[in-house]
């Protein structure tokens, strides 16, 4: 019984941190989807989403509902800054040269920031805009910052959903993500899409990061470089270019991060999610839902 | 007989090289740290050299050159260490070694991984990178003398400028003619199109598994010749910024392009080293910022790398 507790406290945990790296996923997959690139500054803009929020409650004590708005705006425009900036002039260069400008792009937000001038590589407490409350619920323990992270994440996955499949800028970025050269011959500004993905993906990457440092209240400039690259890895194995398997592959790393944690090490953590990716990518490399992608 | 001309010159100019850095040394004028930044140098340009095969030869897009680089510089600590090597005609073999260890690892990984393509070939090199991160975080729980996450200590000094000159020369010579072989035919080709190459017949997969096996095996001489110059080993030695900054000398060098990498090499141990002799460290902190700059503005400006003008060799 005593196990059985601890499971479901784990799992809650597991899921906490499974909904922030679902976030960050959704923006991968979708860029990925419609550009077919690896936005390696993608966790930066979590690490963004992170500061912007610490100085919204340090300095203007805003309430939370407007801090999220505000953190989700800024990111979106710094992300739709990067891609006008550095990314589009290379719309026909080779991927490689993509991805190399992406991780030129996140290692300057990264040793920018952490100058002096900015914000300094130390470590700087987050403060939570809440009090932490624990709720008992039978035998295990739930908090509000929990609840929080649970009802954010669901309210913008239901934004993201009627965004995408309802809208006209949203069935553009599905058809954009079929095929771009046809969707643009269709009369779609497709530059416009590009941007409006980016602006979105920014925008998740921007809430996960204001979550992520409420339940992990410790921030760093380099904090996005690890949630980032799992993220991806949580949208590979969803099947990468897939909305709804960036969500679960979200969730899996998660779970399964915080379980190796628990019963393993949490040296061992990063390792673990390595291994899942390997297997996945030798045996399923299209992914949980990926079924007539271009195989790798 | 033009090749042996060829050789002949190579080896000339690299005595003659050889010499003048000895009468400088000899003449005191620099100091040690001068010195060990000069025998670092090389290595990093034998290092780089092994990222040019796999990625500037071949087009195999790798996120974990450092991983290697830190397998080699391990192993061959770890058995000079158990051997107690003290001199350095005990440490080539022990180097060797290192290296064949290296290559078998890249063997064994490059196997499944070289199946994938650009992006996904780069996310799985880069997991490669962290989890060997992670098994040297752990390594005390193998064997007390890895040290694990406090890190390796206790090396014993034994690179010299001959060692680490003349193992950076010789494998400069080989790769060279490597390049000029079927094989590097082989690799190039598989860079320009990898389905042009396998339908005149070349195994695709079998030259750039050989591709990714030598450049490791490089990577891994050059780790252990980084091991018993530092004298001390660190995981956060070998981790993802290290493959960048590989990746950064093969791209300001060119890919493709063997005098560019040591150009490159040299002028990047200059640029990140060397300039503390110089500059305040206030001033020293943008180099990172500048870096990330120059790297996007090369891949906008001259996508295959600063000192080649067209993709190819």
């Amino acid at each position: 019984m005593e196990i059985l507790i601890y499971l479901t406290q784990q799992f809650i945990n597991g899921i906490q941190l499974g909904a922030v790296y679902a976030l960050i996923a959704l923006g991968y997959t979708m860029v990925y989807g419609v550009l077919r690139m690896i936005n390696f500054a993608h966790g930066d803009i979590f690490m963004l989403g992170a500061f912007i929020s610490y100085y919204g409650i340090t300095k203007f004590n805003l309430p939370f509902p407007i801090l999220i708005l505000s953190t989700s705006l800024l990111t979106a425009v710094i992300a739709i800054l990067i891609e006008k900036i550095a990314y589009k002039p290379l719309r026909n260069a080779p991927k490689i040269s993509l991805l190399i400008t992406a991780v030129g792009v996140s290692l300057f937000l990264e040793y920018t920031l952490s100058l002096n001038a900015f914000f300094t590589p130390n470590y700087i407490g987050f403060p939570r805009p809440f009090e932490i409350r624990s709720y008992d619920i039978g035998m295990f323990s739930i908090n509000n910052i929990h609840l929080i992270i649970f009802s954010v994440t669901i309210i913008s996955l239901a934004l993201l959903y009627l965004l995408i499949y309802k809208s006209k800028y949203g069935i553009a970025m599905r058809a954009a993500s079929h095929d771009l050269e046809i969707t643009r011959l269709m009369g779609i500004r497709t530059d416009n899409i590009i941007s409006f993905t980016f602006g979105i993906g920014g925008a998740l990457a921007g809430i996960g990061g204001l979550l992520y440092s409420m339940a992990y209240p410790q921030i760093n400039v380099f904090m996005g470089i690890m949630p980032g690259i799992k993220s991806f890895i949580a949208a590979v194995l969803g099947g990468i270019g897939i909305i709804h398997g960036a969500v679960l592959g979200g969730f899996i790393i998660g779970i399964s991060e915080v379980f190796v944690s628990a019963f393993l090490s949490s040296t061992y953590r990063d390792g673990v999610i390595f291994i899942i990716l390997f297997i996945f990518l030798l045996f399923r490399p299209n992914g949980i839902f990926g079924k007539n992608i271009e195989k790798v | 007989m033009r090749f042996f001309l060829e050789l002949r010159k190579l080896i000339f100019l690299a005595l003659f090289i050889y010499l003048i850095i000895k009468l400088v040394i000899f003449s005191g004028l620099p100091t040690d740290y001068m010195i060990q930044i000069t025998l670092y140098s090389f290595i990093i340009v034998l290092s780089s050299l092994g990222l040019n095969v796999i990625y500037g030869f071949t087009g195999q897009f790798s996120l974990g050159h450092a991983a290697f680089y830190g397998i080699g510089a391990y192993t061959s600590a770890y058995l000079s260490k158990v051997l107690e090597i003290e001199s350095y005609y005990g440490l080539i073999p022990v180097i060797f070694l290192a290296g064949i260890f290296t290559a078998f690892i890249a063997y064994i990984i490059g196997g499944p991984i070289l199946r994938l393509k650009d992006d996904f070939l780069a996310i799985a090199t880069l997991g490669f990178g962290i989890l060997v991160r992670v098994i040297l975080d752990n390594s005390d729980r193998i064997s007390e003398v890895l040290g694990g996450s406090r890190g390796f200590v206790g090396i014993n000094k034994i690179t010299n400028l001959e060692l680490s000159f003349f193992i950076t020369v010789f494998f400069i010579i080989i790769t060279k003619n490597l390049i000029d072989s079927r094989f590097g035919l082989f690799w190039r080709a598989i860079k320009n199109d990898e389905l042009a190459a396998s339908s005149i017949g070349v195994n695709t997969f079998i030259a750039k598994l050989i591709a990714f096996i030598y450049g490791c095996f490089l990577a891994g001489i050059a780790g252990g010749l980084y091991a018993h110059l530092y004298t001390f080993l660190h995981p956060s030695n070998f981790d993802i910024l290290k493959s960048i900054d590989f990746l950064i000398i093969v791209i300001i060098g060119g890919m493709g392009s063997i005098s560019g990498t040591i150009i490159a090499g040299l002028f990047w141990v200059f640029f990140i080293e060397g300039l503390r002799i110089i500059l305040p460290s206030e001033i020293l902190e943008y180099r990172w910022v500048l870096i990330p700059i120059i790297l996007i503005l090369i891949m906008m400006i001259r996508p295959y790398g600063l000192m080649v003008k067209k993709e190819g060799y």
